[in-house]
């Protein structure tokens, strides 16, 4: 006879030394393993709930400021290094990493209007209410050298902004008339104005470099490109946009933060209605980033909160708050996709995590691959009412709640009431007219 | 052939208004729509875009072209570890998911290959006994096998005698150890791989069930009237009295739950990880003798007097399934370990193997027995062994049986047994099967039933005090709440899609619905607009609109219905297509005709 047995040898299972690796033998034949849906279903559940208790996105908060901080600017080269600038004129220069203040120095009379670096990051632009524009160095003057710009231009308009093109030496700045500058210049190259009296925001695309976009008082948003003589598009909306942000990957995507509580996603090629309207802000949104990689944005509110929205979804991802943080007027994501910056009202800037309950720190490798498998159930199992519902739920603060139910209840009036006199009305004569579609009042060319 | 010069070669391609005599040679890229193009998967085709460009390491590729080159994987082997076949892309709604979808089976069958492809690093291989020529495997005593195995294999049979008989026995999960409860109050517990005795003694009660729980430091032991628990060191740690006069015993070891039978026919789910009785009721079917759980859903399977086999949830007090499988009362049933099949012996001297998951009123196969088998049970490999009194045997397959190869009536090996068979269970990860009688126990060693290759994750025979603990602790974090046991246990991974049964239910319910309790809270109005009477009649206008509006809801829903059904009852009843009535021309003078009566 022919016979053999399962027979181990145990110095193939069991190690040698303490100081091996115990010896993990897998065999993947599903049968070994009973009842994989309901034990991965644990796991996502499982997995959602230390998500939500590992929610601490609040890092740190940079001090400093003597007043409100009105703007920041992005340094394009280096993730630790960032400028602010605030209501008193003041500017300052932020190194994140140690969480300190660089420099610091009074660049105009009256607020910082707006500040943008230069491309390749060896000099800041700064407007402001004095009617100037001065141009910092990035290098740190010696021990005992005076803070001075290396350029000031005088300008006959009002500025309310400034952005610099990604790809060349020229930036724009908007307030009166919307001026297109080069840097070796002290006079605009150009001046585009299309009888508004005041521009808030001026944004240039980052891909398509030509391409700039303004918010006006009149509630319009206009496009202009810089080679052609005349603004390119102006679209109107019920109320007024206060920021403007381009989407860095889709280019021709932007979002605008508007006055009646929410964002509006545009597609440039059709501007007709929004592709989003994003909802959950109770008052007036006061700021907008993209993350660097286009699909989400954060925004800053006069309601005190900041929030979190994929590019597409109409309802935030996540909300974040203090009890200290008033009215939030400016906010940054970082180039790394980790970190987001809010610029606040009562003189702080906060730095948050961009993923509320992420690790930070070094991350084994063994870490890393159970986080990924997280991430990976936690989406096969979202749709699982128990799981969406721990996933969605927020602590908000009270007058957010309140507002938010005040909100409803106007909203439920307004459906109400339209669908009373529907149906008191001829067939035809009152039409359903979809959310995206009523907030934009006409397009010009 | 003369070669083209160098520059030709790169010149750019030509444009659709450039003549194109000189590209008459050229192929015409034909375009395929997006739709019949062969879909690769983003990574995928990113990869091909790549080596297309830079094609640097060809010289390498083409040294060792069969190196490269990925082994093909047997599509048996793929069928092993395939999770299903792929969402069909018809049933997606919008071009964006049916995309999202694509992609998405694109890794799926990407994780089958590779799970697939690990078959290779297994180390063991399963055990084999092929007899010499005219010789039969059934021939075969234990001692003849036992001499020519290795001196570890031989040391695996083993007997014991004792004396407080008949006996019952359970193994741990992981194959390691032993527990051996006798009738008249003996209890041991044993490493019996290594023969080290971790406890042995006698609780002075009858004893008629053992369970160890999810740990091999404790267990179960079902006593004359409570069902007590003990360590490894034979320390008693529980006493559960609201689990009384408990016939068997069985633990679902991803639940945490104790599932027990008493003689009173309660079934009972003990949530030994809180303590709590998660599912207790009375099943009606009187003394449970015969009980075992199903390991892929952990359904408990009660085989009654009556010859059903009945399946139950501890959150359902109803059984899920019934199944007739015996004409006369039942004798023993197992569910083998992948959950496919059910094997069941009744006093009519058959053992059938039902199709468990699809539930099909007629057995795989059927075994027919000189004597009723009063022990089945399932190896990990398949194998079947049952017990008629002290004669056992086992057979190959659950389906087919037969031992060797010419003579399928075999059975593989068989053994006769010096007391009554009381309890047999195989051994996992071993080629051991353990059978327990009046007289002690047996260890025989059946080679080729165990898996040969464990998952160290899953259940692991060499682990560690401190891998043990690990271990309990990642089980208990994904501990499977109570209310997850189900026929099916995929279920939650699919989507929740109405049955045809709660189709009809739902219409059916439409005739008899209640129109809703209307809580309406009128305005507080001021300066004399008010008053309780114009309150109370503001309340009832509003009340009679809200029902009048539900009514002919509901009215319009019973009348499509009915129209739905008259649809269909008339195409069942004439076939004939009907002809469609010619439109009457209408004239001039049609006016002058008597209006139709208004309804």
């Amino acid at each position: 006879m022919k016979v053999k047995m399962i027979s181990r040898n145990p110095d193939n299972y069991v190690r040698e030394t303490k100081l091996q690796q115990h010896k993990i033998p897998r065999n993947y034949d599903p049968a070994l393993h009973p009842l994989e849906g309901p034990r991965e279903y644990v796991r996502a559940l499982n997995a959602t709930k230390l998500d939500r208790v590992f929610a601490k996105p609040f890092i740190c908060n940079l001090s400093g400021h003597r007043d409100g901080v009105a703007c920041f600017g992005k340094h394009p080269k280096l993730l630790s290094t960032m400028a602010t600038g605030a209501y008193d004129g003041e500017v300052r220069i932020w190194d994140l990493a140690n969480r300190t203040s660089m420099r610091s120095f009074v660049a105009h009379d009256g607020f910082v209007r707006g500040m943008a670096y230069a491309k390749n990051g060896n000099c800041l632009f700064t407007v402001g209410d004095d009617k100037t524009i001065k141009v910092w160095a990035s290098k740190q003057p010696e021990e005992g050298e005076e803070e001075s710009p290396v350029n000031t231009i005088l300008s006959r308009h009002l500025l309310h902004g400034i952005s610099h093109n990604r790809k060349d030496n020229s930036f724009a700045t908007c307030g009166e008339v919307c001026a297109i500058w080069d840097e070796e210049h002290n006079d605009p190259i150009k001046t585009l104005k299309w009888g508004v009296d005041t521009l808030h925001t001026i944004s240039y695309n980052p891909v398509e470099t030509n391409v700039l976009a303004c918010c006006a008082s009149d509630r319009s948003i206009i496009l202009y490109d810089q080679r052609e003589a005349q603004p390119l598009r102006k679209v109107v909306l019920t109320m007024k946009s206060n920021k403007l942000a381009w989407n860095p990957m889709e280019a021709f995507n932007f979002t605008v933060a508007n006055e009646d509580c929410n964002l509006y996603t545009f597609d440039t090629r059709k501007l007709s209605a929004p592709l989003k309207v994003h909802f959950d802000h109770v008052s007036a949104v006061t700021d907008v980033d993209y993350s660097p990689t286009g699909k989400e944005f954060v925004t800053a509110s006069y309601d005190k909160t900041v929030r979190i929205y994929h590019a597409h979804q109409s309802h935030s991802r996540d909300i974040y708050h203090t009890k200290r943080m008033q009215h939030v007027v400016c906010i940054a994501w970082s180039l790394d996709n980790r970190y987001i910056f809010s610029g606040s009202d009562e003189m702080n800037i906060r730095m948050w995590k961009a993923n509320a309950s992420e690790k930070l720190g070094v991350i084994r490798p063994r870490e890393r691959a159970n986080f990924n498998y997280q991430e990976a159930i936690k989406e096969k199992y979202a749709a699982h009412p128990q799981i969406k519902r721990i996933a969605r739920h927020r602590q908000v603060p009270r007058h957010v709640l309140n507002a938010q139910r005040k909100m409803r209840a106007v909203k439920d009036k307004e459906l109400l009431k339209e669908a009373n006199v529907r149906k008191h009305s001829k067939k035809g004569k009152v039409p359903f007219v979809s959310e995206k579609k009523k907030h934009v009042l006409r397009q010009d060319v | 052939m003369a070669k083209p010069p160098y520059k030709a070669q790169n010149k750019r391609p030509g444009r659709y208004f450039e003549a194109n005599g000189e590209q008459g040679d050229a192929k015409p890229v034909k375009l395929k729509r997006k739709g019949h193009q062969n879909f690769t998967g983003d990574l995928i085709k990113m990869q091909s875009h790549y080596k297309l460009k830079k094609p640097h390491n060809e010289a390498k590729t083409k040294a060792n072209p069969e190196k490269e080159k990925k082994q093909k994987i047997p599509q048996e082997t793929l069928d092993k570890y395939s999770r299903g076949a792929a969402v069909e892309r018809r049933g997606v709604k919008t071009r964006h998911f049916k995309g999202q979808q694509e992609r998405k089976e694109v890794y799926l069958e990407y994780a089958t290959q590779q799970a697939a492809r690990t078959e290779m690093l297994l180390q063991e291989s399963e055990g084999v006994l092929e007899p010499d020529e005219e010789e039969v495997t059934a021939g075969y005593r234990q001692s003849e096998i036992a001499n020519n195995v290795d001196l570890q294999s031989a040391a695996k049979h083993f007997q014991l005698k004792l004396d407080f008989g008949p006996y019952t026995m359970r193994y741990t999960k992981n194959g390691r150890h032993l527990l051996l409860g006798g009738r008249r109050g003996h209890i041991a517990a044993f490493d019996w791989v290594t023969k080290k005795l971790h406890c042995e003694f006698n609780c002075m009660e009858s004893i008629s069930d053992v369970q160890w729980l999810h740990v091999p430091t404790m267990y179960a032991v079902a006593q004359k009237e409570w069902v007590y628990f003990y360590d490894k060191k034979g320390t008693e740690l529980h006493c559960v009295k609201r689990l009384n006069r408990i016939n068997r015993m069985d633990f679902l070891p991803y639940h945490f739950l104790l599932a027990t039978a008493n003689s009173r026919g309660f079934a009972s789910w003990l949530d030994v990880s809180i303590g709590e009785l998660v599912g207790n009721f009375n099943t009606g079917l009187g003394d449970i003798r015969i009980m075992r759980h199903n390991p892929s859903n952990g359904v408990l399977c009660i085989g009654g007097g009556k010859g059903v086999v009945s399946m139950w949830s501890p959150k359902v007090r109803e059984p899920l399934a019934k199944l007739l499988c015996h004409t006369t009362s039942m004798t023993a049933l197992t569910v083998d370990p992948k959950g496919q099949h059910l094997i069941t012996a009744g006093l009519d001297r058959a053992v059938k193997v039902w199709d468990i998951r699809m539930l099909t009123p007629t057995p795989l196969a059927r075994f027919n027995l000189r004597l009723p088998a009063n022990e089945v049970e399932v190896s990990q490999r398949g194998m079947l062994a049952l017990s008629q009194g002290t004669y056992l045997e086992t057979y190959t397959d659950i389906l087919i049986g037969g031992g060797t190869a010419d003579r399928q009536k075999l059975p593989y090996l068989r053994q006769r047994c010096d007391a009554p068979v009381s309890g047999m269970r195989f051994c996992p990860y071993e080629d051991v099967l353990g059978v327990a009688t009046s007289h002690g126990f047996q260890s025989l060693l059946v080679p080729g039933c165990g898996e040969p290759n464990y998952d160290a994750l899953e259940d692991n025979p060499f682990e560690t005090s401190k891998q043990r603990r690990e271990h309990e602790v990642h089980a208990l974090l994904e501990k499977i709440p109570p209310e997850l046991i189900t026929l099916d246990p995929q279920q939650i991974t699919g989507v929740d899609a109405p049955t045809l049964q709660e189709k009809v239910d739902a219409k059916r319910q439409l005739f008899h619905l209640k129109p809703p309790r209307i809580d309406m809270k009128p305005r507080h109005k001021m300066k004399g607009r008010g008053g309780s009477v114009k309150t109370a009649r503001n309340k009832q206008i509003v009340k009679d609109l809200q029902r009048k509006e539900f009514i002919s809801e509901v009215r319009k829903a019973k009348q499509s219905v009915i129209a739905a059904h008259k649809d269909t009852s008339n195409a069942n009843d004439n076939n004939e297509p009907q002809v469609k009535q010619p439109k009457p021309k209408r004239s001039v003078l049609d006016r002058f005709n008597p209006k139709p009566k208004r309804k």
